[in-house]
């Protein structure tokens, strides 16, 4: 027998046995499918998009939810709790299927679409959430919800709390006198600032908190030049936070050269914010509002103080 | 280097496996995969399922478990098997065509304009999918990104070889350099287009560029099948003329074999049948280029063994990928071509430097 072929015959023989492994392995993971196999009646929800299971926790349904996606950053247990599907835009039908749903509770934007469909042709009922980046999106959301998974009285509390919530912001965004205008910065990148523009989540909370937003030129995230920062000339720089970890991308935005002359560089006016918590469009939505508009109008209800 | 120094030079024929012991274990091992394929993944629905699978499937089951091992073994794991052996089939027999085409072992189908047009075409079709080009696209549903990547790509190589033509004859040389301008020229159009894409758009497009099998059906299953017929009838045809270009194509032409009708079929073969594996699984990379090297390891470079060899070795490499891809963070997914390039570069650099150390002294 030649070199090559008991080379050959070598990799078959690794691959077969890599093959056996990944069996028993599969035959493991069977098991532990039928020891948590549902008794019949109990609903277990597969909770795709960050706003929605946001919404089922603080509806007090987690203990219903038996996975995630990994959009689902709030609360931190949820990821920690449940297992994980993957990126809500890049399921698996297999992937979905075994964690054996009932019910799957879904931002309109999960994906891909041949995996939806695949998903919603098994018989496991598949409701479509709307994304909603309103002050009545919010609260149409959370009904909606809890309609789905029959709470609705707890759901008609919440909602209307957070409604209450939002007419308490209007009420204070309507005291503002002179409006202040920030940039926010999504992630700085080889000296380069991406900013959010009209039609985001950031756009959405800066109008909610009464903010111009100083990037309303530009449609989208988008990374923009030093020239184009320096026309911005922000008086407040908002960044995402992820975690204590992730404290410098601030100061890196402020020190950007289109923006040095800013007066949110010269009064050093940053506002760090928790990614999910700003942008979630949960039920924390009007209080994540309240804190930037707080930020920025130390005192409202009077004409913005210089600071 | 060409392809026949090599590998000529290295292995001797005398070390050289019988052909005929290659395919049987080939083609062994491609069953064995596709049996691992169809018995594992993150359900664990095993194999002993299949009857009632096929009951249900015959409408003789009707509770409710029969009913997902049927959804799970024959609209799931069945069309996913299929179509990853089709797809690493596809690629890899392109990239030893295009390797004996251009006589160059780094030649891959991405040299004919195949790949980068049908990214373009599935950029836009991302991007401008949601807006200007929105009542273009919309007839076509979720079937609009495969079916624009196949025709981007069809008519990026189609150009290509308008462009490289010169009275009848097709210039090898003009086509690879014409290749790597109509590339840059793509790449930018598309660079363009990914400019004006939102965030979601993006990490649509990061994600597609990575690859994945997910969104297999018995759709794609069956809007694939006429190309692997196709490839399966023009590949034999290939063969003879394609050993032909090992020597030049002087002396190809003075043997007596038709070189233009070889160029021609050798790339509207490769044209159609990478079109196809991109659109029903985004980009694969890697494959096209290693199992044909492989193959040429193992039974030096004769055609005859390369083309068929590279064929089933692709096919056993995507759908072992495949369930690793599906296994290996389940219930998440890994995108197919980060486990392909994860696993295979390390096992195919390790290939390269033992037939350096072991051929060289």
């Amino acid at each position: 027998m030649g070199v090559a072929t008991r080379r050959f015959a070598i990799a078959s023989a690794a691959l077969t046995l890599a093959g056996l492994l990944a069996s028993t392995s599969a035959v493991r993971s069977g098991a532990l499918a039928a020891d948590g196999a549902p008794p019949a009646g109990t609903v277990r929800i597969l909770s795709l998009g960050g706003d929605v299971t946001e919404i089922l926790y603080a509806l007090g349904q987690s203990d219903k939810i038996v996975a995630v996606d990994t959009t689902s950053l709030f609360p931190a247990s949820a990821l920690k709790d449940k297992k994980s599907v993957g990126y809500l835009r890049a399921l698996s039908s297999e992937g979905v299927l075994s964690v054996s749903p009932t019910l799957i509770i879904a931002s309109e934007q999960a994906g891909p679409p041949e995996v939806v469909k695949a998903i919603k042709g098994s018989g496991v009922q598949y409701v479509d959430v709307e994304e909603k980046q309103t002050a009545e999106g919010v609260p149409d959301k959370v009904r909606r919800i809890g309609r789905i998974i029959g709470a609705d009285a707890d759901a008609q509390k919440l909602a209307a709390k957070i409604e209450a919530d939002f007419a308490a912001l209007d009420n204070d965004r309507k005291q503002i006198k002179v409006r202040k205008k920030a940039l926010f910065v999504l992630a700085v990148q080889n000296g380069r600032a991406t900013v959010g523009g009209t039609g985001t989540g950031a756009d959405a909370i800066l109008q909610l908190a009464g903010i111009d937003n100083a990037a309303a030129g530009v449609t989208g995230y988008k990374p923009v030049s030093d020239e184009q920062l320096a026309e911005l000339a922000p008086d407040a720089v908002i960044v995402m936070t992820r975690g204590e970890s992730d404290r410098h991308s601030g100061d890196l935005a402020l020190s950007l050269p289109g923006l040095s002359q800013s007066p949110a560089a010269q009064n050093k006016s940053l506002v760090e914010m928790d990614g999910q918590y700003l942008l979630g469009f949960g039920p924390r939505a009007p209080s994540a509002a309240h804190d930037l508009m707080n930020a920025l109008y130390s005192e409202p209800g009077k004409t913005a103080a210089t600071p | 280097m060409t392809i026949a120094e090599s590998s000529i030079g290295r292995i001797s024929d005398a070390v050289r496996p019988a052909r005929g012991t290659v395919f049987l274990a080939l083609t062994g091992l491609l069953l064995l995969s596709a049996i691992l394929s169809l018995a594992i993944g993150p359900t664990g629905v095993s194999l002993q399922s299949l009857p009632r699978a096929f009951a249900a499937a015959a409408g003789y089951a009707n509770d409710a478990s029969a009913e997902r091992d049927r959804l799970v073994l024959i609209d799931i794991r069945l069309p996913r098997t299929l179509l990853a052996a089709f797809v690493g089939a596809a690629l890899a027999t392109s990239g030893a065509m295009m390797q004996g085409l251009f006589r160059n072992p780094l030649a891959d189908p991405g040299l004919i304009g195949v790949s980068s047009g049908a990214a373009l075409a599935a950029i836009a079709t991302i991007v401008l999918g949601h807006g200007i080009a929105a009542p273009l696209i919309a007839p076509f549903g979720i079937y609009a990104l495969p079916i624009a990547a196949f025709f981007g790509g069809l008519v990026t190589t189609l150009t290509l070889v308008a462009i490289a033509s010169r009275r009848g004859e097709l210039a090898v040389g003009t086509l690879l350099l014409a290749g790597i301008a109509i590339g840059a020229l793509s790449g930018s159009l598309g660079g363009y287009i990914s400019y004006a894409s939102d965030d979601r758009e993006l990490r649509d497009l990061t994600l597609w560029s990575m690859g994945s099998l997910s969104g297999a059906s018995w759709q794609k299953v069956l809007a694939v099948l006429p190309f692997a017929v196709a490839i399966l009838l023009v590949v034999p045809r290939l063969m003879r003329g394609l050993n032909g270009f090992l020597l030049g194509e002087a002396e190809a032409m003075h043997l007596g074999i038709d070189i233009e009708r070889t160029k021609r079929l050798a790339i509207a073969t490769t044209a159609a049948a990478v079109g196809a594996a991109v659109a029903v699984a985004g980009v694969i990379g890697f494959v096209g280029l290693v199992a044909p090297h492989v193959m040429r390891l193992i039974s030096g470079p004769d055609h005859r063994a390369v083309l068929p060899g590279s064929a089933i070795l692709g096919a056993i490499l995507v759908i072992v990928a495949d369930i690793i891809a599906r296994m290996a963070i389940r219930p998440a997914e890994l995108p197919i071509g980060i486990v392909l390039a994860l696993v295979g570069a390390p096992v195919f650099l390790h290939l390269v430097l033992r037939r350096n150390i072991s051929g060289g002294g």
